[in-house]
């Protein structure tokens, strides 16, 4: 029996192999629970039954989602910027000059339901401790949101919260926020999405990989200490001589603590400058189950760790418990014995604590092949002894089953072109207006004005232009931009060319900056995987992305699954949120959506379609949803792209502006609005369908008359559409067609852009 | 030789960088102060840049004013003869060292604010603000969340009326400052603090403008010239 009481060691699991195990409470299969047996040849202990159980979760293994995800290396286009793919906790890219940036979008979806501000503010930190993992300092982030019906009480709790969580961590880190996205929707109204990215920028010798190589090297656990937040299911697995009390009242969503993550950011960057580092992990999800295993399976296979030796905000924490705990900003690290004094001295100088917990061991070639041996131990007592790559890499993977739900037909049936259009010009005017105003569509102002944007001081494009864009360092003018996209509505009606249109978006965006896009991340939001339905919606948009960005010759890097986001039955509209990074050579030649300059010749580059399909338009004016999303064409998407970069570099425009929600009349008032003047364009045809199109592959650009000619002949080399449209002046939008006109005053497209959020959030 | 600038790192202080890119722009040379090191390094002049120093828990800017950097820059600033430019955090920690009178409270908004804001130059007559002209009105950044500066009537009334309200916000009060005021200064002139962020207006690239340089100029100019002010 061990020496201390309850405690649940290999000899007790040797002596005990009949003792009733809550697998079922940990979400663990019996089938899963039969297959840790067969690789232990005994029963877990409860400590090794709470790695197994984070380490196969859906959140930790992907087991639903990587049989889809796999596509993504497969189909991956060549490309010789990826110096780090899919796999590790960030992908890495080659831009130039020996600099290189990571970046990934991750979702802190259920806890910012549960509790928004800390559930937010945690979504933050994870995603910049991803970044910093790979050895990048981070230098901004950006976040994609969804939330229930503006108008609802619950999006008024929610809401605030979660802004306010993203502010608050972010500006205390001291990294601009510089773009994202907001959408509203009933189905986020019990499911709202936070999706947070993070960008860093480093030299390509300074890449980290999360490896533990090199026996008698020491693991050393830093940041914070451990604490029973963001704990789930180890009380269950808590022995019962502890006070229940006192476990019912821990929180499940961890407290973040932004000065402590600042204060870990600049000490790991001055311990990877001085070479102190052999291997690195982030604590996240999992906390130290997933760091110990992941560095043991990626370096030699080996490792002991002393548990007792984790230092505890709360000292009645049972090895279960710290083994599942998600404290907030804390970090291992493999050191070489040498470097140990070294190591410690500059933790101290920023104030961290750090804690030798153990080592790295030989294997021999038959734990090898096992899958490695990692052993802990509690004041001296074993109570794991597992092979840790059976928890890291080789988790279960299911192939779930899934079917084109039959509904479907039905909805694409739907068609939105049969839904009444405005009847005369009042009635145009009036459903601009209506969209423009549109919560999602609207001022994002509100929310923006609460994040810092200028921090760092290399913020070259941010919010509300269509992309952010950072200098990468300061004495270079090469500049990274990055835009999130995601339609939901586009993706419910079909998935497969949904997710592409939001790659397409995403791609458009960072082209109208004057970037050429580079590579891809993706937070993938779904329902239950259990639901045919959804499943099908996760193969489509998988298999989508992955053509896409082969066709496009943008590898995608990295990204994250959330599962789950449904109300019993009823998923959200299937929601992949879609990264695009590109490179622009010299930031100088950015490009921004404010039409500033009087005079300039308006040009709508691409094809407006008669599409309709889970348009703004049909979703604000009718609450419609229903026909086929926008056609989209890659190839399309592409020439625009290089149209848009080659202008910005010779400096043909002064702005452009993507075409997307809402259409050409949303873009016309928004580039209007930043520009402080009016425009006058004069349409051909149909002027509903001009103005509320969402036709992809467009972009509207203001250009210089003398420069008018070259806009024009380098359109016509890569076969894009262009016309000339109109002209920067005046104090109204005014859009002439054959049949009449609309013109809307500055001041009016300036009431019903700006007015929506403050009304909502603050009732004025 | 050039002036040389100190910029002070305090456990998260943020625009630190910033502050010293402002510096060099300015034509000085940065300095990296480290606030564990009680040493001033014999700079001409020093900044307390933006941040969170100690996470600004207990209050903002309370735990920075016991760094042990702090006890060499304290007497230098109060007796007149080091200039310091507190900026956001920096001025919170020049309130709470009692160089400057006065206290930063939450934003009436209680939210944080980041907007491009319009200030009005009231006094030229300090270290810092030499090279702008009376009632300039020049455009910065501001983004704080607890800017809101309050003293008593009787501190406000001797600020305005011996000159040491030194920029004042124009255009709307943004976070509920008593007076609209945006930064102060001391009896000698030498030091500033100001909510608004000029280091974030000194290229057009990242900036709104580049208006917010005139304060990293102007205390080149002070030192070339020696020229003391409200002496």
């Amino acid at each position: 029996m061990s020496e201390v009481p309850g405690l649940d060691t290999v000899t007790t699991a040797l002596d005990t192999p009949d003792t009733p195990q809550p697998y079922a409470e940990l979400g663990m299969a019996k089938d899963e629970y039969e297959r840790v047996r067969e690789i232990l040849g005994r029963r877990p202990t409860s400590s090794e039954l709470a790695i197994y159980s984070v380490m196969w979760s859906e959140h930790c293994s992907y087991k639903s989602s990587k049989v889809h995800l796999k596509q993504f290396g497969e189909k991956a286009p060549e490309s010789d910027a990826l110096l780090v793919g899919m796999g590790e906790n960030a992908g890495v890219v080659d831009v130039g000059d020996g600099r290189a940036v990571t970046f990934k979008i991750e979702s802190h979806n259920h806890p910012s339901y549960v509790e928004p501000h800390q559930g937010a503010a945690t979504g933050v930190g994870g995603i910049v401790r991803d970044i910093l993992t790979m050895g990048a300092r981070p230098v901004a982030v950006m976040d994609a949101l969804r939330f229930g019906p503006a108008d609802a009480d619950d999006t008024k709790r929610v809401l605030p919260g979660v802004v306010s969580g993203i502010s608050f961590y972010g500006n205390c880190l001291g990294l601009p926020n510089i773009g994202g996205e907001i959408g509203f929707g009933a189905g986020y109204l019990a499911n709202p999405l936070v999706n947070a990215l993070c960008v860093g920028v480093m030299r390509h010798e300074d890449i980290k990989l999360a490896q533990a190589p090199g026996p008698g090297n020491k693991v050393v656990l830093f940041g914070s200490t451990t604490g029973p937040d963001g704990i789930g299911g180890a009380s269950v697995l808590a022995s019962a001589s502890f006070d229940d009390e006192s476990h019912a009242k821990r929180p499940s969503v961890q407290v973040g603590d932004p000065f402590m993550e600042k204060l870990l950011i600049e000490c790991s960057l001055e311990l990877y400058a001085r070479d102190l580092v052999v291997g690195i992990q982030d604590l996240g999800a999992a906390g130290v189950s997933c760091a110990t295993t992941e560095l043991a399976a990626g370096g030699t296979g080996g490792m002991d760790i002393q548990l007792d030796r984790v230092p505890l905000r709360d000292p009645r924490l049972t090895p279960e418990e710290i083994l599942m705990s998600e404290s907030q900003e804390r970090m291992m690290a493999v050191v070489e014995p040498a470097k140990m004094d070294e190591f410690l001295a500059i933790c101290a100088k920023w104030q961290i604590v750090a804690t030798e917990i153990g080592e790295v061991t030989e294997v021999t070639p038959e734990e090898a092949e096992r899958g490695g041996r990692l052993v802990m131990t509690w004041h001296g007592e074993t109570v794991v002894d597992m092979p840790p790559r059976t928890a890291s890499d080789e988790g279960p993977v299911y192939q779930r089953p899934y079917a084109r739900p039959a509904e479907q037909d039905a909805l694409q049936a739907d068609d939105a072109a049969a839904l009444p259009r405005p009847a005369d010009d009042a009635e145009l005017r009036d459903q601009l207006l209506r969209v423009l105003g549109a919560p999602g569509v609207g001022d994002p102002t509100w929310v923006t004005q609460q994040y810092d944007s200028y921090v760092r001081g290399d913020t070259v494009v941010s919010a509300p232009h269509d992309a952010g864009m950072i200098r990468v360092s300061d004495d270079s003018h090469r500049g990274v931009a990055l835009s999130t996209d995601g339609n939901g509505r586009y993706t419910r009606l079909d998935p497969y060319a949904g997710t592409q249109a939001a790659y397409a978006e995403a791609f458009r965006n960072v082209a109208a900056t004057g970037a050429r896009p580079l590579a891809v991340t993706n937070c993938l939001n779904f329902g239950s995987p259990e639901d045919p339905g959804v499943m099908w919606q996760f193969a489509e948009a998988t298999r989508g992305l992955a053509d896409a960005c082969q066709s496009l010759g943008t590898p995608v890097t990295g990204g994250n699954v959330s599962f789950y986001n449904q109300t019993g039955d009823v998923a959200i509209n299937p929601t992949p949120v879609i990264g695009v990074l590109g490179v622009i050579d010299d930031v100088r030649n950015r490009l921004r959506s404010a039409f500033d300059t009087d005079g300039a010749t308006v040009f709508l580059l691409g094809e407006t379609r008669a599409e309709f399909g889970g348009s703004a338009w049909a979703d604000v004016v009718h609450g419609h949803l229903g026909g086929l999303p926008p056609r989209v064409d890659l190839a399309a998407e592409a020439a625009l792209g290089e149209v848009l970069a080659t202008a910005a570099d010779r400096g043909l425009v002064t702005a452009a502006h993507d075409l997307s929600d809402g259409g050409l009349g949303v873009a016309l008032a928004e580039s209007a609005l930043r520009g402080g003047r009016g425009v006058r364009v004069e349409v051909d045809g149909d002027a509903f369908t001009a103005l509320f199109s969402e036709s992809g592959a467009r972009a509207a650009v203001a250009v210089l008359p003398e420069h008018a000619d070259a806009l024009r002949a380098l359109a016509a080399e890569h076969d894009v559409p262009v016309a000339e449209i109109g002209a920067v002046g005046g104090d109204a939008l005014v859009v002439t067609h054959p049949g009449g006109s609309v013109e809307v005053p500055l001041a009016d497209l300036r009431t019903a852009y700006e007015a929506t959020l403050p009304a909502l959030m603050d009732g004025v | 030789m050039a002036a040389r600038v100190g910029v002070v790192t305090f456990p998260g202080s943020l625009d630190d960088k910033d502050a010293a890119r402002a510096v060099a722009l300015a034509g000085a040379e940065p300095v990296a102060l480290w606030h564990a090191e009680p040493d001033l390094k014999g700079v001409d002049a020093v900044v307390l840049p933006g941040g969170f120093s100690y996470g600004d828990y207990l209050r903002c800017g309370a735990i920075a004013r016991f760094a042990p950097l702090m006890s060499e820059l304290v007497p230098a600033a109060r007796s007149g003869a080091l200039p310091v430019l507190g900026i956001c955090n920096g001025f919170q920690i020049l309130c709470e060292s009692h160089l400057l009178p006065g206290a930063l409270t939450r934003n009436t908004s209680l939210r944080f604010l980041n907007r491009d804001q319009v200030l009005r130059v009231e006094s030229t007559a300090t270290a810092w603000t030499g090279d702008y002209t009376d009632g300039q009105e020049v455009l910065v950044v501001l983004k704080s969340g607890e800017g809101s500066y309050v003293a008593d009537e009787e501190t406000l009334d001797e600020l305005e009326a011996t000159g040491r309200v030194v920029v004042r916000y124009v255009g709307g009060n943004p976070n509920g400052s008593r007076r609209d005021i945006a930064g102060i200064t001391n009896e000698h002139g030498n030091v500033v603090g100001l909510m608004p962020h000029p280091e974030h207006a000194v290229e057009a690239l990242t900036g709104p403008s580049t208006d917010g340089l005139g304060f990293f100029t102007s205390i080149l100019s002070h030192l070339a010239t020696g020229t003391p002010v409200h002496a």
